[in-house]
């Protein structure tokens, strides 16, 4: 660790958000929160999702105008209208999901917007390459000015976000849930670049939900936990098991039970599957071959964008194949229909809830019936019977806890994240299935909700069922699954068993620095 | 998420408010619009619009205008109804016109040049139309073409060749065809007409009501009916509940196996068959004959666009505002023509449609005030009262 290095503990404050509350109809979304950002510090904020921060985040830039509270910016009181005004201040933000344009080349993204423009509009550009390469150096920030986003790693597109405040001169940097994206090696270059830019005096903002990461950088985290302020504690004197109890105010466990495994027949079978891309002229998917057997979760791992969605589309009968062969229960389903699949004992939690997942303006016993409407229970004589539509959406609310304003009868679009992929993994576990396709079923979901799913999608295999699950998650990876597939430019480049395996020997195949011929 | 027990939560309470605020405020500008016109006649000029069949101080003219204008509101709602049951599935049906187009080329030819009896001609009529609508669904589901493009082109498309059709039963002395009371029959070489009423609607004793206006009949109990049908299809059978999840997301449907592309085509070939049946409703009554020579297709369809958004986009909703529309429209025919334009009352309801593109701010803006009171009421009752 590198904390010794001088960061004076009682310098004034970079960032101060004072008593901050702001009320939603119905929410208090931030219930007077206080943040203190040190100068020079990197400072985690901590929180499942729907604790508030993204709120303080957007009261920070002006998106929302707080009932009660000050912000005060290096000690001085501020009003901040609007993100232009956080601009001036010097506060700058890497989002989740990069704000870059494809087709332009790094520079161009770098001074989009705050371009050196001389007379009769003329752009001059040498002298912002002159800087931009002057701050690479300076905060080992490796990129190439000429390069097009669309062609870079997304590890140099973060690099360029990064580049791109603090060619602005910014002096407050806010890193939103930075290393979602990125490869266990690429998070660890993050971490050193985050150091550095302390080091340079820089104030850091480190919004995360990853306790292993906040320990390994931060100085110090404040804690919030469904909009309250929890607390602000220095990293050295706590554990991560301390922080989870704040976050999530009760002891979790991180460990998923599962009963011996016990392997049945080969449910699913995957030949030469090569799906064609709507990105690009490549195939997606390219000669993809397995097997899933009753009793076994198979995880396909890998990072965003390396053909896990192209494949399930194929998989599932969202999008026809360009290639190869699926065999489910022992019968070819390579140009079966999607409604026949899923009759036959396909269930797939889709990636994304919300364009597949659910019809957010259909009531929740609407959506819970989404893949039963068509069964004789469910609809006579081509009516609806709503009475038994009802009685079934109360039995699965019931059984899965699904929580919800209204019950039954509530607009899917009201409900919280976690219960809307509780409701979605209701629905498809409950139909069931011979195969549950479950894709990233935990993303965005706060630690209560992902070891629910977790715990139901064990069960399922110990039931006896086969599951193919397909994670960005490098944790639940390794918690959940019997069997690794590792998913790298749309190839299987490598089969992992979670016993032996590492994060790091993952993250090689991952990032297709090491294979296997499979 | 929590609300309030208010009466103005109900959306049908919010829609009916929004409505007629739109109704409020279409008729105030138009009122400024006749103002600018000719100020010392806009109090009258306006009153007689929204008096229309009211003008006349005899009982009996009353209720043969009002009559007059429930004939041409039965084609209008069910033009609207194609407009919104499209719409409830995510698809603009500007084709509501074009298709109604080919409803009226059908029955009228089938009644004056075949002398069919009323049903086939009605059922001709629906064929007709819905068979253009399913040709922009076709193309919506396959090539991807979007429907307005389409419509708009078929819309012309269906004008002129309805246009050439019915040359055929014109009227040699006139550019209008013959009445569908009549028959044409060719008799050494040129044409004449014999009787035919059995191609007229039934008037089911209706026109009895409207001092024996003739053309009142069956055209109005059968629009309204396929309005509450229109109701009950979209929200208690199982085509319903995949169409509007269709409309509603595309992707989920198709997710969860359902032809969404049939669905589209079906959408569309169910929406022109309610546009064309509307024709049949108005020319099966002999209420007016169609100019062969007309060049811009007729109104009735796009009203139908008015009248679905007026109406809240609720087949019930529909059946009153449709009635307003025809009701403002015959008004403006009671204006003192030499002062005003007739075109007024159409000013008016295409300022009312204007207005309702504020429905929906309109609702918000209650929305939010009823939330900040309720709030207030909660904070008061207690301070701790939220969760995520």
């Amino acid at each position: 660790m590198e904390k010794e290095q001088i960061r004076p503990q009682d310098s004034e404050y970079a960032v101060e958000m004072l008593h901050i509350t702001k009320r939603f109809p119905g929410i208090i979304a931030n219930d007077d929160i206080t943040l203190q950002l040190r100068k020079g510090e990197i400072h985690a904020l901590l929180g499942e999702n729907g604790a508030g921060k993204s709120t303080l985040m957007s009261v920070l830039f002006g998106l929302y105008q707080p009932e009660e509270g000050i912000i005060k910016i290096n000690g001085k009181e501020v009003k901040i209208s609007d993100p232009n005004d956080a601009n001036d201040l010097g506060i700058g933000m890497v989002h989740q999901h990069f704000k870059l344009v494809e087709c332009f080349t790094v520079l161009d993204n770098i001074i989009l917007g705050v371009e050196p423009v001389g007379k009769a509009g003329i752009l001059h550009k040498a002298e912002a390459r002159k800087r931009v390469l002057k701050l690479s150096e300076k905060y080992g920030l490796q990129v190439n000015p000429d390069a097009k986003i669309s062609d870079i790693t997304v590890g140099m597109q973060q690099r360029t976000e990064i580049l791109k405040m603090l060619y602005r001169d910014n002096d407050i940097l806010i890193f939103d849930e930075p290393t979602a994206v990125l490869t266990p090696q690429e998070i660890e270059e993050l971490m050193q670049i985050m150091r550095n830019l302390a080091a340079e005096g820089k104030s850091i903002l480190f919004i995360s939900h990853k306790l292993a990461e906040i320990m390994a950088v931060a100085d110090r985290c404040s804690v919030l936990r469904k909009g309250k302020y929890i607390g602000t504690v220095n990293t050295k004197d706590v554990t991560m098991e301390d922080l989870s109890a704040m976050m999530v105010g009760r002891n979790v466990n991180f460990h998923v039970e599962k009963k011996p495994q016990k392997l049945g027949d080969v449910i699913l079978k995957v030949e030469n599957m090569t799906v064609a891309s709507h990105m690009h002229k490549n195939n997606a998917v390219k000669n993809v071959s397995f097997e899933v057997r009753a009793g076994e979760i198979v995880c396909i791992a890998g990072i965003d964008g390396n053909g896990q969605t192209e494949f399930v589309y194929g998989l599932t009968g969202l999008e026809p194949l360009a290639g190869g062969k699926i065999t489910l229960l022992g019968k070819d389903i390579t140009k079966m229909p999607i409604r026949r699949r899923s009759v036959m004992g396909m269930s797939h939690i889709p990636e994304d809830r919300h364009k597949h997942g659910l019809v957010l303006d259909y009531s929740l016993e609407y959506n819970i019936v989404l893949q039963r409407y068509f069964e004789p229970q469910f609809n006579k004589n081509e009516f609806l019977r709503r009475k038994n539509i009802r009685a079934y959406a109360d039995q699965l609310i019931e059984q899965y806890d699904i929580r919800s304003g209204q019950g039954a009868i509530t607009s899917a679009r009201s409900m919280s994240g976690g219960n809307q992929q509780k409701a979605i993994v209701a629905r498809e576990i409950d139909r069931n299935p011979s195969l549950l396709v479950a894709v990233q079923p935990t993303r965005g979901l706060d630690v209560g909700a992902i070891e629910y799913i977790h715990k139901q999608i064990v069960a399922q295999r110990d039931a006896g069922k086969a599951v193919l699950l397909v994670s960005l998650e490098m944790d639940e990876v390794l918690d959940v699954s019997d069997r690794i597939l590792v998913m790298y430019e749309g190839e299987i480049v490598g089969e992992l068993d979670p016993k032996t395996t590492t994060p790091e020997e993952m993250g090689l195949y991952m990032a297709g620095a090491k294979r296997k011929e499979m | 998420m929590r609300k309030g027990n208010s009466i103005l939560r109900k959306p049908a309470v919010q829609t009916l408010l929004s409505s007629l605020l739109c109704i409020l405020l279409g008729l105030l500008v138009g009122f400024i619009a006749l103002l600018i016109i000719n100020p010392s006649g806009a109090v009258e000029a306006i009153l007689d619009i929204i008096k229309n069949f009211w003008n006349y101080s005899k009982r009996a003219t009353q209720l043969k205008n009002l009559g007059n204008t429930l004939v041409k509101t039965a084609p209008l709602l069910m033009c609207s109804l194609s407009v919104l049951f499209a719409y409830k599935v995510g698809l603009f049906n500007i084709g509501a016109a074009g298709q109604y187009v080919a409803g009226a080329g059908a029955c009228i030819f089938c009644a004056v040049g075949l002398g069919w009896h009323w049903l086939p001609c009605m059922i001709a009529s629906i064929l007709a139309g819905a068979l253009v609508g399913a040709i922009s669904g076709l193309l919506k589901a396959t090539r991807n073409v979007n429907e307005v493009i389409s419509c708009i082109m078929l819309n012309w498309i269906s004008l002129y060749l309805v246009n050439t059709l019915l040359s055929k039963v014109k009227n040699p002395t006139s550019p209008y065809t013959y009445n569908v009371a009549k028959q044409m029959v060719i008799e050494n070489g040129a044409s004449t007409t014999v009787a035919h009423p059995e191609a007229l609607l039934p008037q089911l004793g209706i026109n009895t009501l409207f001092n024996n206006n003739k053309y009142v009949g069956l055209a109005i109990p059968l629009a309204i009916l396929l309005a509450v049908g229109i109701w009950v299809l979209l929200n208690k059978t199982r085509l319903g509940y995949e169409l509007r999840a269709t409309g509603l997301n595309k992707h989920a449907a198709k997710y969860c196996g359902m032809q969404d592309k049939a669905n589209i085509v079906l959408t569309m070939a169910i929406a022109g068959g309610l546009a064309g049946i509307g024709a049949s409703m108005l020319y099966l009554t002999g209420f007016e004959e169609w100019s062969v020579t007309q060049s811009s297709v007729p109104g009735m369809g796009f009203n139908g666009i008015a009248a679905a958004f007026l109406g809240g986009l609720h087949p019930i909703g529909t059946i009153f505002s449709s009635f307003f529309i025809q009701h403002i429209t015959d008004g403006g025919a009671q204006l003192n023509k030499q002062v005003y334009p007739s075109e007024i009352s159409g000013l008016i309801s295409s300022l009312i449609i204007y207005f309702c593109a504020f429905v929906l701010f309109f609702k918000l803006t209650l929305n939010r005030r009823l939330d900040r009171k309720a709030e207030r009421l909660q904070a008061i009752a207690q301070k701790e009262g939220g969760k995520a």
